[in-house]
């Protein structure tokens, strides 16, 4: 008994350390970020490896999701002779909660691990801290660049997704089952409003890309520099990172979305 | 005892230095003079390692004082340190090459950093440098691409390319065929003396710097053991220096982790 509570003392202390660490770790990031606007080219380069490189699998996974939510939302809407609400149903869904949580997570698994490892080889191989000897910060070069490549990507993926989703939500219920393509849209646009889901859906978005980001390069930067090391921080950026994501969602959309 | 007259470049007076309870290195003194090439050795976790990254200001000390060109590295606010260390150039084991830049764009890169010369100029002086190591024809080639000890060539004109006064060698024979230490050990002493700057070098490999450096300084158990010159080595009739020169396996340091009496152990054996 006593051994398994030292047990649970030593990980909350060290779940609490690292917390701690991570939040010094942000704040210096954020102080060293100015590299990454003064120096464009870096923070572009890293948007192509995050956000560019990223598409297909948001694109193709949008796809799918929006024709899922074609055929469950018909089935269950024209139960109630409301089928022609589909394209509402579509939108709302992807633009308030798939879009920003399911691009989350796929940005997770396919960047932020990718950054991890990026950063935690170089670690490993001893280049950050050649180029700390270099007199060159290795947080302002190669940590913000990646951040913040990762926080302007998130937001434009979640979009594309949603946009892909509809476009799968059109092929099914208008294309393939005959929904009205005029109530499809027409419905969405009158019921979509622009503050209320499109702006909460952009920042539920925005705010996963800065934990997602976050979460990656720091578990980079902490590893324990060996092969192993890096293979727990890539796993421990996937968990992370889908867990953030969840937890947020729901945090964001009790204030955002309360129905009041 | 100094090993060569005059202000010393790099001097390390009665240091001490501990990871939490485990003390690394204590009452550590030693001085490193411009145009010098001095070699630090030690067997394994003696501490060398430690001492190197004390000079460079990537540990502090907890007492005594690390001074660089006179200026104490636990003192130095980060701005500092770094204005220090682009007068400095280290070069790692296996090279730290970055490995998403070319050989030309990893030379390239402290100049780029810390100047605003132009492009042409940056890239007559990587040619330059390139062409010091013997791998100007290497210039567009990817790390992954290189040998280990061409890795090592280009990691040393990366080095230089600032014309460092202090150069730090940490383990640059490790690894290396005969014919790559030579061109290793040769460059070492050739650059050091065409930028009279001053070298320290960590190595296990005593025949290879025992031909290439100046002075020597010998750790064990976290302490100067021994220094002296090359000649001065070679006579040592100290008998830690004389394990290390002749590679014998037992001696001053024991060829067993201290330990319990085996037959103490043997004992706990269940019957």
């Amino acid at each position: 008994m006593n051994a398994l509570l030292r047990r649970i003392g030593a990980m909350t202390i060290d779940g609490l350390w690292r917390l701690g660490f991570m939040a010094r770790f942000f704040f210096a990031l954020l102080r060293y970020s100015g590299q990454s606007f003064r120096r464009l080219p870096l923070t572009i380069r890293e948007i192509y490896f995050s956000g560019v490189l990223s598409l297909l699998i948001i694109l193709v996974s949008g796809l799918f999701v929006g024709l899922v939510l074609g055929l469950q939302g018909y089935d269950i809407l024209q139960r109630f002779g409301s089928s022609d609400a589909l394209g509402i149903m579509v939108a709302l869904s992807l633009l308030r909660e798939l879009g920003p949580v399911v691009a989350g997570l796929l940005f997770a698994s396919r960047a932020g691990s990718a950054v991890t490892a990026e950063i935690g080889l170089m670690k490993t191989t001893e280049q950050l801290q050649a180029m700390d000897m270099m007199a060159v910060n290795p947080i302002a070069r190669v940590v913000a660049p990646r951040f913040w490549g990762g926080v302007i990507s998130m937001p434009l993926l979640a979009a594309m997704f949603s946009a892909m989703g509809i476009f799968g939500g059109w092929l099914i219920g208008v294309v393939a089952i005959g929904v009205d393509d005029g109530a499809f849209w027409s419905q969405m646009r009158a019921s979509v409003d622009f503050r209320y889901d499109i702006v909460n859906g952009t920042i539920k978005s925005f705010v996963f890309g800065v934990a997602v980001s976050l979460i990656a390069v720091f578990e980079g930067y902490d590893c324990q520099p060996t092969a192993e090391g890096v293979s727990r921080a890539i796993t421990r950026t996937v968990v992370s990172s889908a867990l953030v994501i969840l937890a947020l969602d729901f945090v964001l959309t009790s204030f955002m979305f309360r129905g009041l | 005892m100094t090993p060569a007259s005059g202000n010393p470049l790099v001097r390390l007076n009665r240091v001490r230095f501990a990871y939490g309870e485990r003390e690394i290195l204590h009452d550590v003194d030693l001085t490193v003079h411009r145009g010098q090439v001095v070699a630090i050795m030690g067997g394994s976790g003696s501490g060398k390692t430690t001492l190197l990254r004390l000079i460079g200001g990537q540990l502090r000390a907890d007492a005594g004082t690390v001074e660089v060109d006179g200026q104490d590295m636990g003192h130095l606010s980060v701005s500092a340190l770094y204005a220090l260390r682009r007068r400095m150039g280290m070069l790692f084991q296996f090279g730290a090459l970055f490995t998403d830049m070319n050989v030309f764009d990893n030379v390239a890169f402290p100049l780029r950093e810390h100047t605003a010369l132009p492009a042409e100029l940056i890239r007559d002086l990587v040619l330059m440098k390139l062409h010091a190591v013997g791998l100007r024809g290497a210039a567009a080639l990817m790390p992954s691409e290189l040998s280990g000890g061409m890795a090592r060539r280009v990691a040393l004109a990366r080095a230089v390319a600032l014309d460092p006064m202090l150069m730090l060698y940490d383990e640059p024979f490790a690894g290396l065929d005969p014919i790559s230490l030579g061109t290793i050990g040769h460059l070492i002493r050739r650059l050091n003396d065409a930028l009279g700057a001053a070298s320290i070098m960590v190595t296990h490999d005593v025949q290879a710097s025992l031909d290439l450096v100046d002075y020597v300084y010998f750790v064990s158990e976290g302490g100067i053991v021994a220094h002296g010159t090359p000649a001065e080595i070679r006579a040592s009739d100290d008998p830690f220096v004389h394990q290390f020169v002749h590679a014998e396996a037992d001696g001053p340091v024991p060829f067993h982790y201290p330990a319990p009496p085996l037959a103490s152990l043997l004992d706990e054996v269940p019957t």
